[in-house]
């Protein structure tokens, strides 16, 4: 073969590649342009639902998911990443606080959770959403395998004291589960933690 | 290559070289998300959707693209694919795009497709290389399904359960409680070594079928050869 026609083939490789690229992007990019409104949609949509798991829809009326603030606080909070907090508000008045705290110590990883703090310092909820423990020994921390993390609905950092916001292994008041007890023992941990953030910065975290 | 008849092309990929069954291709997917029924249905929906379109673009192609950059552009045509398919699921089908997760865009790294793609539909008539794609496809779906009824029915004792991600609220009610409500579960089947087992199982099931078939033909056809013989 011939330098030029190695020349003309690689170069006649070298077109279709770039065709076949430019009509896969093509493909894609109007895909993209069409179904992008309704992903958004979606993915609020989802949002929302779980937001108003932790603080029903009923007791607040602004724009829940447009009004988020980060805060940082790796040793209150579990993470080196910014933890976006969801803001309720009704009339303009402090409803709660909705943090996407980490519990950063579960048996398999971090556990992603979200814990409502009513503007009282009150737990108005808490739900995971993600986690990757073991399934059947860990995941009762789910709402759909039990009803195990309703049990902190409406604690508080004085309600237990502080010194019982542990599972009953460790002399505190809330259940492991049988087999696991690491993965509820990082749930409560960060639950507590984040209550304590919340005392600490309440001010701040509603200032508009 | 003989060109094949759709009958034969049909029955390849639902049972003779069954891409789950007999090729044994793309497994990581088959074990990972055949924990129910509704899981399986949609990733093997989606795969087969892939198998059919690659299919259907390569052949069309085949006689334009160079031998020499032939596997980059089937990589390119698949990848895009996958692509559409993954946005237009999480558009419109996405509870299931969440549970599927990270087995959708993994679709692309299915050996089934870029397999089919080289082996089959790069020599083959459009017609009869998406055929062949549909009958790939459907194979493999009809192998996930089955082994993610064995595990659903086995770990949880229902079957169908969460089929409104995919069919919209009203299949909600389609979940059964084959084995009653109060069905402890049975843990191992809805781990991953639940689903080498099932997999385990259903290659056994169909080799004693094939060996069983084998064993009917030939004595068969020997009772008619004999006097020819004799």
């Amino acid at each position: 073969m011939s330098a030029r026609e190695a020349m003309r083939k690689s170069l006649l490789g070298a077109t279709l590649l770039a065709v076949a690229a430019a009509v896969g992007v093509a493909i894609v990019a109007y895909t993209f342009e069409h179904t992008a409104p309704q992903i958004r949609e979606n993915e609020r949509e989802v949002l929302l639902a779980t937001l108003n798991e932790v603080l029903p829809a009923n007791e607040y009326d602004n724009a829940l998911v447009d009004d988020a603030i980060t805060v940082t606080d790796p040793e209150m909070l579990g993470t080196t990443q910014p933890v976006t907090v969801y803001r309720a508000f009704r009339g303009g008045e402090p409803v709660a606080a909705l943090f996407t705290s980490v519990a950063p110590d579960g048996y398999s990883g971090e556990i992603r959770l979200l814990v409502g703090v009513r503007a009282d310092g009150r737990l108005s909820g808490v739900r995971v959403l993600a986690h990757k423990e073991t399934p059947g020994l860990g995941d009762p921390i789910e709402i759909r395998r039990s009803d195990w993390i309703t049990s902190f609905d409406g604690r508080a950092l004085g309600d237990p004291p502080l010194e019982r916001w542990k599972v009953r292994r460790d002399g505190g008041v809330f259940d492991q589960f049988t087999g696991a007890t690491i993965t509820p023992r990082a749930v409560v941990k960060a639950v507590r933690n984040t209550l304590i953030y919340f005392e600490r910065h309440r001010e701040e975290l509603f200032a508009q | 290559m003989n060109i094949p008849g759709y009958g034969n092309l049909l029955v390849n990929g639902l049972w003779t070289s069954n891409p789950g069954l007999v090729q044994l291709l793309g497994l990581c997917p088959l074990l990972a998300v055949s924990s129910t029924v509704v899981n399986a249905l949609g990733l093997g929906l989606a795969t087969a959707l892939v198998l059919f379109g690659s299919n259907l673009v390569i052949s069309l192609v085949r006689n334009h693209v160079a031998d020499e950059v032939r596997i980059p552009v089937f990589v390119l045509v698949i990848a895009s694919l996958v692509t559409a398919i993954e946005l237009v699921m999480n558009a419109y089908f996405h509870d299931l795009y969440l549970v599927l997760g990270i087995f959708i865009p993994l679709i692309v790294t299915n050996c089934i497709i870029i397999g089919r793609a080289e082996a089959f539909a790069s020599k083959m008539p459009v017609r009869v290389a998406a055929f062949d794609g549909l009958a790939m496809g459907l194979g493999f779906t009809a192998v996930l399904v089955v082994l993610g009824g064995l595990r659903e029915l086995v770990g949880r004792g229902t079957l169908l359960d969460g089929a409104e991600m995919m069919f919209g609220p009203a299949a909600a009610a389609w979940r059964i409680d084959v084995l009653g409500a109060d069905y402890p579960g049975f843990l191992l089947a809805v781990l991953p070594p639940g689903a080498f087992f099932g997999l385990g199982l259903l290659l056994a099931m169909k080799n004693w079928i094939d060996a069983r078939l084998a064993a009917a033909v030939p004595s068969q056809s020997a009772a008619i050869e004999e006097p020819v013989a004799g």
